[in-house]
């Protein structure tokens, strides 16, 4: 693999990985954004894949290997169930009428202004990671914004979107992210640490998933705007 | 020490409570196992008890649990263990499958398929409408249960610990309050141990730097190790109170040994990257804590605390990467360049750019997890809604453990940019968290978010003490981490029991606390005496230190604005709780005796003061020891 090769399937997996974070933004079906979700975990895996390539270090493939088939597969999965176990089989499932609960029907930021928000974001990715890129700059470093900026879109999604799932996939963007930042920056963290945080964000979806479950019990819904018995 | 033994050391504390956490998962497949075989033993040869069992349901049915719905396996009857009550099952259990552990893997409180229940008729808090099974009703022993011992009448003693080994039968017994105490004495002794040694000897490590024990890692786990022997001693009387079924009750002690290995593991670590992990695993696990009693409004703190936990410490990583890519950059070797010791001795050559960015994001990070504006909304509801002796725990070691992580960060990133950076961002922390507590503090109106607010209160003071940065202020920050944690485990241990009797945690419907309750009430004004930082207790001396060491280095302008905030903190929560303890008892007879306090349930209160008391007065043994954790982060 040439170098400019290399160059642009990194930054074409980078753009990819970006372009489905705003999707993520842009779309209200909840099971779709899942599927989107899934779609950036396979780009992040290409990018982790094509660093251990072109540095030519097997371990990094494997790794590579790992985070898609957690992110691209278990993750996204987890989810899917936690969504179909709280939506009740309509007998004509083409004539569904009330959809609101598989839907993200109230963002607090409607969805012209969250892609708007999004090229800001953006924007602020670049400016903020200028230094990082000075302090070394090669083709996966200059792709080092991408990754901030899918932290910052995580984040607004958390913010923003008011169901239980919608937060879940925006706290997944921002991991997502955050790995992606340190593939391009360092080529990934320490296996040991890259193990443990993967499996951290394993347990941590699982508990929101059963979390999600029992507020579906609890409240009847997982509109995060039904959680207000505590405040002051 | 030969290699060996610090090894020993330094796993103990991780994995004595790992193991504990295992036994009480085991406990439960075990039982289960038995309760298929003793189901099917009973099916055959019916005993005599079944015939006096329905005698005493009649008993127990008065008991006033027309609320709730309980759920027994019927195995459980042996743990009733008053004397005679060790038959197992009575009749009527062979027609039921092994019941498991009675939960699916959301760990949810209905019983599992085939589980055998019998509920008294009534809803279910969970609204989980048990089918009414009179002739089951035969099939519960008389005193089931670990749990609720303290609420049924025939029962004289308060006493859920109620391991009887020497009596093992078929069935096995359930683990209970004893093995509990096992984890934090572990901690505590190897701290102890590890406390004789490092002064004199520097710093260990262990697996080829993977755990490492310096002065600071020390005290820590002093600390964790003192507060959890404190809260697992409160455990067996808290749930005994709660009415917990067994299931819940094996799965809240299994969470609580994870959550110490947790913290153990965090403060052990020496790698940046295992140490975030470990505080991730924190939240994790007390997920389920804070959600323990499933109401709306546990479901809504837990759900609140894991996602703006893990978000807000997701920065922190991010944070960690960044210091990964300026070490990488700097020519540390990659198997170093998380490594604490290494960062921080060359932390001179890290980009300084990178790590401003970098101590940015951890600060607002960790920051989150230790209850520090902005990312601090999780914690009053989650400490209000945990059982209290989660609520001590998560309020007296938790906040500190993820802050000395903070501290682990600033020594390296004073050592890259210099001392003003992170005093400037730690002292603007400090005091937006102490305004915003000081201000919920007046308008407080619950007793537990009002403990919680007073949390808030403190770790804005810790990191003040951090932001002035000198080793004296150093070694206050440390010693109140250490008092503050004592005294609001005994707060929350004596809050959990007020909000038993009193019915509520509301602070306006709780009256004349001193006359009604007065043992409970003299434990509860001496923690928050405590609090407030009147000697003899160790937060006053660390109170006193910190704002010496203040006036005499520090950013005096930020110190000065928080006395001020401080002393309306000090008002607002002697206000609020002089009106919960003093004025008459709130029956209208005055026939009403005082409610006595269980030894069970006094004994960590005392302590807990003794201990906070003790620490105020002099640090005694332990002063080499503070003063060289001191210097460890301060004295740059």
């Amino acid at each position: 693999m040439t170098d400019s090769v290399y160059t642009q399937l990194l930054d074409l997996a980078c753009g990819a990985f970006l372009l489905a974070a705003v999707v993520v933004l842009w779309l209200r079906q909840l099971s779709s954004i899942v599927e989107v979700f899934a779609l950036q975990g396979v780009a992040l895996a290409a990018v982790a894949a094509l660093l251990g390539l072109h540095e030519g270090r097997p371990g990094l493939l494997a790794v590579a290997a790992g985070v898609g088939l957690l992110r691209a597969g278990v993750l996204p999965r987890l989810m899917l169930r936690a969504l179909t176990a709280g939506t009740p089989r309509r007998p004509y499932p083409h004539y569904q009428e009330d959809v609101s609960e598989t839907r993200e029907t109230r963002p607090l930021v409607n969805v012209a202004a969250s892609l708007l928000s999004a090229a800001l974001l953006t924007l602020l990715a670049y400016a903020v990671s200028r230094p990082l890129v000075e302090l070394h700059p090669t083709p996966a470093t200059r792709a080092l914004p991408v990754g901030l900026a899918v932290v910052l879109i995580g984040f607004f999604t958390l913010v923003t979107r008011r169901r239980a799932l919608a937060q879940v996939v925006g706290f997944l963007l921002l991991d997502n992210g955050i790995t992606a930042t340190a593939f391009l920056a360092a080529s990934g963290v320490p296996l040991i640490v890259e193990l443990g945080v993967s499996f951290d964000v394993l347990l941590a979806v699982l508990v929101l998933q059963i979390l999600t479950t029992r507020m579906r019990a609890a409240f009847g819904g997982t509109g995060i705007d039904d959680l207000r018995e505590l405040r002051d | 020490m030969t290699h060996a033994t610090t090894a020993l050391l330094l796993t103990a504390p991780i994995a004595v409570p790992l193991a504990t956490s295992a036994a009480y998962a085991a406990s439960g497949l075990r039982g289960a196992k038995a309760r298929a075989g003793v189901a099917a033993l009973a099916h055959r040869t019916p005993r005599r008890r079944g015939a006096a069992a329905p005698v005493a349901t009649l008993v127990l049915r008065p008991g006033g649990r027309t609320d709730e719905s309980v759920h027994h396996g019927s195995p459980t009857g042996t743990r009733g263990d008053g004397p005679g009550t060790a038959t197992p099952a009575g009749p009527g259990t062979g027609s039921v499958a092994p019941p498991g552990p009675g939960t699916g893997p959301d760990g949810s409180p209905r019983p599992g398929p085939g589980s055998v229940t019998s509920a008294w008729p009534g809803p279910g808090p969970d609204g989980s409408a048990a089918p009414e099974r009179r002739g089951a009703g035969s099939v519960v022993p008389p005193r089931s249960g670990t749990g609720r011992v303290g609420v049924v009448p025939p029962r004289p003693r308060d006493a859920p610990r109620v391991a009887r080994p020497e009596a093992a039968g078929a069935v096995p017994r359930p683990l209970t309050g004893r093995l509990g105490l096992v984890s934090p004495f572990a901690i505590l002794t190897c701290g102890a141990v590890l406390a004789c040694t490092v002064p004199d000897d520097g710093p260990v490590t262990a697996y080829g730097r993977l755990l490492r024990a310096d002065a600071l890692t020390v005290w820590m786990l002093l600390t964790v190790g003192a507060v959890a022997c404190l809260a697992c001693a409160a455990n067996p009387a808290h749930l005994a109170h709660e009415r917990t079924d067994l299931p819940a009750a094996r799965r809240y002690h299994l969470l609580i040994h994870a959550f110490l290995a947790a913290m153990s593991a965090a403060v052990l670590a020496a790698n940046l990257g295992v140490l975030w992990v470990a505080i991730e695993a924190t939240t994790i696990v007390t997920a389920f804590l804070v959600g323990h009693r499933r109401t709306r409004a546990s479901v809504e703190a837990a759900w609140k605390y894991v996602v703006i936990c893990s978000a807000g410490i997701a920065l922190a990583f991010l944070g960690t990467v960044l210091l990964y890519y300026a070490a990488r950059q700097a020519g540390i070797p990659e198997a170093y360049a998380l490594d604490w010791q290494i960062l921080a001795a060359r932390a001179d050559r890290l980009d300084p750019s990178v790590t401003r960015l970098a101590t940015g994001l951890v600060v607002l990070g960790f920051g989150a997890k230790a209850g520090l504006a902005p990312l601090h909304a999780w914690l009053p509801d989650a400490h209000s809604q945990a059982p209290a002796p989660v609520s001590a725990l998560m309020s007296g070691v938790l906040l500190s453990v993820a802050f000395a992580a903070l501290l682990r960060y600033k020594v390296i990133a004073d050592a890259a940019l210099g001392a003003g950076f992170t005093r400037t961002l730690l002292a603007g922390v400090a005091l937006a968290t102490l305004a915003l507590a000081a201000a919920l503090l007046l308008a407080q109106r619950d007793c537990k978010r009002m403990l919680a607010y007073s949390s808030m209160e403190h770790m804005s003071l810790i990191a003040l003490g951090a932001a002035v940065g000198s080793p004296l202020a150093l070694s206050a920050v440390l010693l109140h981490m250490a008092g503050h944690g004592l005294a609001k485990t005994v707060a929350f241990c004596a809050s959990g029991h007020i909000a038993r009797l009193c019915g509520t945690t509301r602070i306006g419907r709780i009256r004349g606390l001193l006359a009604h309750a007065p043992c409970l009430g003299t434990a509860f004004a001496a923690a928050v005496i405590a609090l407030l930082g009147f000697p003899p207790f160790g937060l006053f001396a660390s109170e006193l230190g910190l704002f010496r060491a203040g006036f005499l280095s520090g950013p005096r302008w930020a110190v000065a604005a928080a006395l001020v905030l401080m002393l309306i903190a000090f008002a607002a929560l002697a206000a609020r709780t002089s009106r919960m303890l003093l004025g008459p008892p709130p029956g209208e007879d005055d026939e009403e005796e005082p409610v006595p306090l269980g030894a069970d349930a006094a004994a960590p209160l005392v302590a807990g003061l003794a201990a906070c008391a003790a620490l105020g007065v002099t640090t005694g043994p332990l002063t080499a020891l503070l003063t060289e954790a001191g210097e460890i982060i301060g004295g740059h």
